[in-house]
């Protein structure tokens, strides 16, 4: 827990929930829509070790572990989160965005994670960073997670917000299918994102609509493929150098 | 323009054939006792620069491989005159994939690549990653680890801002600055390597605590550390801090107000010039930050004389807390008692002079079979961390260096995220130097100070 310092605005004043007048779509007390599919966020494993077609003879290789979901958080969240919760929402409700943007909360390990549509992305950054009793002044890190290649909506593009005046983190995550791994930029809102995104593109081909140059950062303009995605290998890419091929270490001549 | 098919001839652009000799006027000469002396003008420099002032711009490309771009850094520039009115940095030119690599690796071993990514702050990079483990893992190092990676994370601290002036000054054409840092830096590295082992990289600071206990005589090292840098700081504030050219060469240029730095998501010094006091060992304290009395340095100015002024008191903050560590230090573990998750070394030189002690590698080959199995699959296998991700920030000596780190309850990381400050704080080189001159750009550069091994990663 983050201490706040003693001049901070006042939960409750100026332009704060308590002021505004009650629109029917805050999800207080209640819990804010399910995604229609649970949130898959890890693999499923068999066996204990990892290994298969070793003729594991342990008698533990059919042990099977179903794939982590991070699971949706139940009011009260405890800590400053409700407080900030409440505030979120009316803020929401106020810039006229509907509480079904709002897929998921998190709990976990002492930060709050929202999953968030991603057609509000633009929007509820707008309002974290606009609204007086919000104030994410500072976009911490947006990066690219990609959970494995069984993985329904296996992509996800994870913002970080920092909120200086109240000393708070929350994490936003927009889940994509791998098909049509589409978001929204929030460059418009906070420039910092500009060459996050453009990272986020590189390694996991997560296309940023709406941002001003969306081109690789990292690999050469010319590479082929996203490095970060779990489908790439780890070296063993064949590079050409002047006009003649570099092969994959593991193909190299060796001198031992 | 020569027409002549030589080879030397196209490339200098000079006439050789007897007819060329003539035709083209040399330089103004004139005969003396010791031979033919020419007089060679300026003239056509003066030229060229009024083309370019009139209606002609340029594109120059600077780096990567320049001496004064801080790194493999590419700035394309497009100019009028010596006015910069566009800048573009290319990055990319020392991607090694540590992010990917370390998907593959186990979480201790995850240590040994982020130490290679911020080269200048190894031990801020194996803080905060080992920080994220440890929250993912629910754990806290001991109270002594906690202290000694303070005391380690200060002393990086300096010789980081230490290679700031060094390398700062050397790209201002001030070699002193960089004979005088790196001296000093020196006197860092090696009281980091008679502490750690290595001058660079060190890999030290292990999720859970730390790699080993500091040797017997660290405390004498490090204060004799301390009385030497208190002798030598006060030479940088006669040296440059007074001087009217280093002075000039910073004050009013890259201005970074604090509403761009916000937006531009800039932290670390170049946030706290703008007179933001934002520094997350105060604000969001972790490992016993709290306990420690220091100052933020700020300055409203915004410029680059207020980031080396800062950098400068951060290096005198820095020493102040070091020298409370040692007063607080008390004997006790420096990894957490969960033998599971302790990586089992206890090292000390042996007679081949590398490696495990031969007393504890007797220890575990004879003590029990379940213990070497254990130390096998810990080391080997590695231990299970709990599905989830967290995101921990911690204060490297060039502002937020946060990990995110996402586990799917295996023994490596499904992912490793660094938002590096290095990375963050370059997008803001258009905003400093768009309409200053060419000049300025470097400096600009300098105050950034970024280590191009953390940019591209």
């Amino acid at each position: 827990m983050i201490p706040v310092p003693e001049e901070k605005p006042e939960t409750g004043a100026e332009q704060s929930s308590a002021e505004r007048p009650e629109s029917g779509l805050e999800p207080r007390g209640a819990e804010p829509a399910r995604p229609v599919e649970p949130v898959v966020a890890g693999r499923e494993r068999r066996g204990m070790f990892g290994v298969s077609g070793t003729g594991d003879t342990s008698g533990y290789g059919g042990l099977r572990l179903p794939a982590y979901s991070p699971p949706p958080a139940e009011r009260p969240y405890g800590g400053w989160f409700d407080a900030f919760a409440d505030e979120f929402y009316a803020a929401l409700a106020d810039n006229g965005i509907p509480a079904e943007s709002i897929l998921q909360v998190t709990v976990d390990r002492g930060e709050i994670t929202f999953y968030v549509a991603r057609e509000h992305l633009v929007a509820i950054c707008r309002t974290l960073r606009d609204d007086a009793g919000l104030r994410f002044e500072l976009c911490s890190s947006v990066s690219g997670v990609d959970y494995g290649v069984d993985v329904p909506q296996r992509l996800h593009s994870v913002y970080h917000l920092t909120s200086m005046t109240y000393r708070r983190r929350i994490r936003l995550e927009v889940t994509l299918d791998v098909e049509d791994p589409h978001v929204p930029s929030i460059v418009d809102v906070y420039p910092t994102a500009d060459w996050h995104e453009r990272e986020t593109y590189d390694m996991f081909g997560i296309v940023y609509d709406g941002h001003p140059a969306l081109t690789r950062i990292l690999m050469p303009d010319d590479w082929d493929g996203h490095p970060q995605r779990k489908d790439y290998p780890l070296g063993g890419i064949p590079v050409e150098y002047k006009g003649a091929e570099i092969p994959p270490p593991d193909t190299r001549r060796s001198y031992s | 323009m020569t027409t002549s098919d030589r080879l030397a001839d196209a490339t200098t652009g000079t006439d050789t054939t007897p007819e060329g000799a003539d035709s083209v006027g040399y330089a103004e000469h004139r005969e003396t006792t010791e031979g033919r002396v020419y007089t060679v003008s300026g003239g056509d420099w003066d030229d060229v620069l009024s083309d370019a002032t009139h209606d002609e711009r340029m594109v120059i490309n600077m780096g990567p491989q320049h001496p004064s771009t801080h790194g493999v850094l590419r700035l394309v520039l497009e100019m009028e005159g010596e006015t910069v009115t566009q800048l573009r940095s290319v990055i990319g030119y020392l991607h090694t994939g540590i992010e990917k690599n370390c998907e593959y690796r186990t979480w201790t071993q995850g240590v040994t690549f982020v130490t290679r990514m911020d080269y200048l702050a190894p031990l801020s990079n194996e803080m905060g990653y080992c920080l994220a483990v440890e929250k993912l893992l629910g754990i806290e190092a001991p109270r002594r680890a906690q202290l000694l990676r303070v005391l380690l994370l200060e002393l990086n601290r300096i010789g980081s801002h230490l290679v700031y002036i060094a390398t700062g000054g050397m790209e201002l054409g001030a070699t002193t600055a960089m004979t005088l840092g790196f001296r000093e830096r020196e006197e860092v590295l090696h009281l980091l390597e008679h502490l750690t082992g290595l001058r660079m990289n060190h890999a030290f600071i292990r999720p859970g605590g730390l790699a080993q206990d500091m040797p017997e005589d660290f405390h004498e090292a490090v204060t004799e550390f301390c009385k030497v840098m208190d002798e030598r700081l006060p030479l940088y504030d006669k040296l440059f801090t007074g001087q009217p050219i280093w002075r000039n060469r910073l004050k009013g240029v890259g201005y970074l107000p604090v509403d761009a730095c916000l937006a531009l998501g800039v932290t670390g010094p170049v946030l706290r010039s703008a007179g933001l006091p934002w520094d997350l060992r105060k604000v969001e304290p972790y490992s016993s930050y709290d306990e420690f009395e220091f100052d933020v340095p700020t300055s409203t100015d915004a410029d680059c004389w207020a980031r080396y002024l800062i950098r400068v008191e951060e290096m005198h903050q820095s020493l102040r807390i070091i020298r409370q560590v040692l007063k607080k230090l008390e004997p006790g573990p420096v990894m957490v008692e969960d033998k599971k998750i302790a990586w089992p070394a206890q090292l000390s030189i042996s007679s081949d002079g590398m490696g495990n002690s031969l007393e504890h590698v007797r220890k575990i080959m004879g003590q029990s079979m379940e213990s070497l199995i254990h130390h096998f699959k810990l080391v080997t296998e590695g231990f299970h961390v709990p599905p989830g991700q967290v995101y921990v920030p911690v204060e490297s000596p060039r502002g937020e260096l946060g990990y995110h780190l996402v586990s799917d309850g295996g023994t490596r990381p499904l992912r490793v995220h660094v938002r590096e400050p290095s990375f963050v704080n370059l997008q803001s080189m258009p905003a400093m130097s768009e309409g200053g001159l060419v000049a300025d750009v470097i400096a600009a550069i300098a105050s950034i100070d970024p280590v191009m091994g953390g940019v591209d990663r």
